[in-house]
């Protein structure tokens, strides 16, 4: 824990937490959030739905320490999110980033973009190259792993993006939209995949995603419009 | 090593882009070696000359260039009576012109100077040197671009000279030069009853600082100082380092602006991409170690092949007979130490602002285009 930063709940129950949470670009001229407040629990799996625009990436953004908040408070295992003090060890450590295209670095290969979370948080060398296997071959991508990017199919990059999200052990996976760049049949291995690794590894996923029916397999569904949350399940 | 394959992969990727840069360098380093050597050389020459069979140089205090030095005769006869003094040489210089070659070094010495006591006399004989008014040596090139034999009479400036000895010396300066007797020399510069500067050898080396004070206390125009004392203070060889370095450091200063305009292309080019390192924990510190440690390469890369190429110069213009003998060219440690720092500095330097540009890149706005 940083003992600098701000603890704003004690609750050990939930990890996610934003509390009127405004956020607006250009000035404030495209207001995007506008007062979110919003909650997750250990281990659940929450799906962000709504339009473009509505908010749903900005929310991610914020939740993983990528942006700030205009106004309000955001906050990761009960600690704030503050740009400069525990970013990094919150992207380090406690939250993993899956996007809707993979960003993989084309000319390294799929191992080497594996361990990119491993080389910036400087863990040991064997026990990377453990957890790289033990997640390459759930997610069936052990066969692969001196191959380079461009090799791979769309759903093989997503995948391996899924891989370097969780090679740190985070509790916490925030996707934005994991398969918006899929067909409907990758779209559905990958988030099937997405599905059973959470629950194995116990992680908590916050996921924006436009698709309805995946969507509502997650324990909860939410929808943003017009920069607040909408609906409850 | 995923570290250092971020660095190398960028080089990679834009192997045109690296290769310009990286011979930037090279041609800086290249530049810098050469001039630096040939310079450092020419002081070296200048100074042998002076240092030839002495420990100490005599000459006017306050002079700019030692061929306005004029130092008595008198002075000459004092100091070599003194007891700690093995031999004392009066050297006038001066520069004379011959037919087609407008600036030959003329050096006014007596029968007894090391230069030709010890010099190798390919013709003639070094006992008739000084017997007549109007004889030379002549250094083996000078007499090569001079197209004179022994015996040959050749013009110098308004006079006609007999050729009585060629000698041969592997001081550039003294084999491109003409040899003239001392009173030869005055009266042909017009500077009779003086010498431009003393070299003394003393006869216990302990003594030069009694030697100094002694020179300082009878001869208040006069200065002495030791060799490595003289090259180390007479301005004119400081100007000629300054110059060569500053010559050499401007080419620097290109090479790294190449750096810098690389560099910045190489992290506008891949802004996504350290977007997506930032999102995967890589800190600031990080971030700017894959650049600098980019530019390291490009630099290190620049001063190995800069080396090589400034070593391939200096090694053609040993070959040139024209230069031959006249400029030292070998390549000291110390100057090689020195470029390959100056130019792993430059690529730091033209990294500072890359570097800086890097670390403020936010992954939010980087990755929210696609």
């Amino acid at each position: 824990m940083n003992s600098v930063a701000e603890k704003i709940d004690s609750s050990s129950r939930i990890v996610l937490r934003s509390k009127d949470v405004w956020k607006s670009y250009d000035g404030g001229a495209i207001a995007v959030l506008k007062g979110v407040d919003f909650e997750a629990s250990a281990g659940q799996t929450v799906a962000l739905c709504g339009p473009s625009g509505c908010g749903k990436s900005t929310l991610l953004h914020l939740f993983g320490g990528l942006d700030s908040p205009d106004r309000g408070h955001v906050a990761v295992n009960n600690i704030e999110v503050n740009r400069h003090r525990n970013l990094l060890h919150l992207l380090r450590h406690e939250v993993g980033f899956v996007f809707q295209l993979h960003n993989l670095i084309p000319d390294l290969t799929l191992e080497e973009n594996c361990l990119i979370p491993t080389v910036a948080a400087g863990t040991d060398r064997d026990q990377a190259q453990q957890r790289l296997h033990q997640l390459t071959e759930r997610t069936g991508l052990a066969h692969r792993l001196g191959h380079r990017i461009q090799k791979l199919s769309g759903g093989e990059r997503q995948r391996t993006a899924l891989c370097r999200a969780l090679m740190n052990s985070p509790k916490i996976l925030l996707a934005d939209e994991p398969t918006g760049s899929l067909d409907e049949k990758s779209s559905t291995a990958v988030f099937e995949l997405l599905l059973e690794i959470v629950a194995t590894e116990q992680v908590t996923l916050l996921m924006a995603t436009h698709d309805r029916n995946l969507a509502k397999r997650c324990d909860r569904l939410l929808e943003m419009r017009d920069g607040r949350i909408h609906a409850f399940d | 090593m995923i570290f250092l394959k971020l660095i190398v992969t960028n080089l990679r990727r834009h192997r045109i882009r690296s290769f310009i840069s990286i011979a930037g360098i090279a041609f800086s380093v290249a530049a810098m070696l050469t001039v630096v050597t040939i310079l450092q050389g020419a002081i070296g020459m200048f100074s042998g000359i002076l240092s030839s069979d002495s420990q100490i140089i005599i000459f006017e205090r306050n002079v700019s260039d030692l061929f306005f030095s004029n130092v008595p005769t008198s002075a000459v006869e004092q100091i070599a009576g003194w007891p700690m003094v093995a031999h004392a040489d009066p050297v006038l210089f001066g520069i004379v012109t011959s037919t087609g070659h407008p600036i030959i070094t003329c050096f006014g010495v007596t029968a007894e100077d090391a230069r030709i006591r010890k010099a190798n006399w390919s013709a003639g004989d070094r006992l008739s040197f000084g017997q007549h008014a109007d004889d030379v040596a002549l250094g083996e090139r000078a007499a090569g671009f001079l197209s004179a034999k022994l015996n040959d009479h050749i013009p110098i400036g308004h006079g006609v000279f007999h050729v009585i000895g060629i000698l041969h010396t592997s001081n550039g300066f003294e084999d491109g030069g003409v040899f003239m007797p001392l009173s030869s020399a005055q009266s042909f510069f017009h500077k009779e009853g003086t010498s431009s500067v003393i070299t003394v050898k003393l006869r216990n080396k302990d003594d030069a600082d009694a030697f100094k004070a002694m020179v300082t206390a009878k001869f208040t125009d006069l200065i002495a100082l030791e060799d490595a004392e003289f090259s180390r203070s007479y301005s004119q060889f400081r100007i000629l380092k300054a110059t060569a370095w500053a010559v050499g450091g401007c080419g620097l200063v290109l090479g790294g602006l190449g750096v810098a305009n690389t560099m910045i292309m190489s992290v506008f080019t891949r802004i996504r991409e350290i977007a997506i390192l930032r999102v995967n924990g890589f800190s600031n510190a990080q971030i700017a170690t894959m650049i600098f440690g980019e530019s390291a390469i490009v630099s290190l890369l620049g001063a190995v092949l800069g080396l090589i190429t400034g070593a391939c110069l200096l090694l053609t213009l040993k070959l040139v007979p024209a230069l031959h003998g006249y400029v030292d060219v070998t390549i000291q440690p110390a100057v090689m130490l020195i470029v390959i720092l100056l130019a792993l500095l430059t690529g730091i330097a033209g990294a500072l602002y890359p570097a800086a540009y890097a670390m403020r890149i936010r992954a939010v706005e980087a990755l929210r285009f696609e």
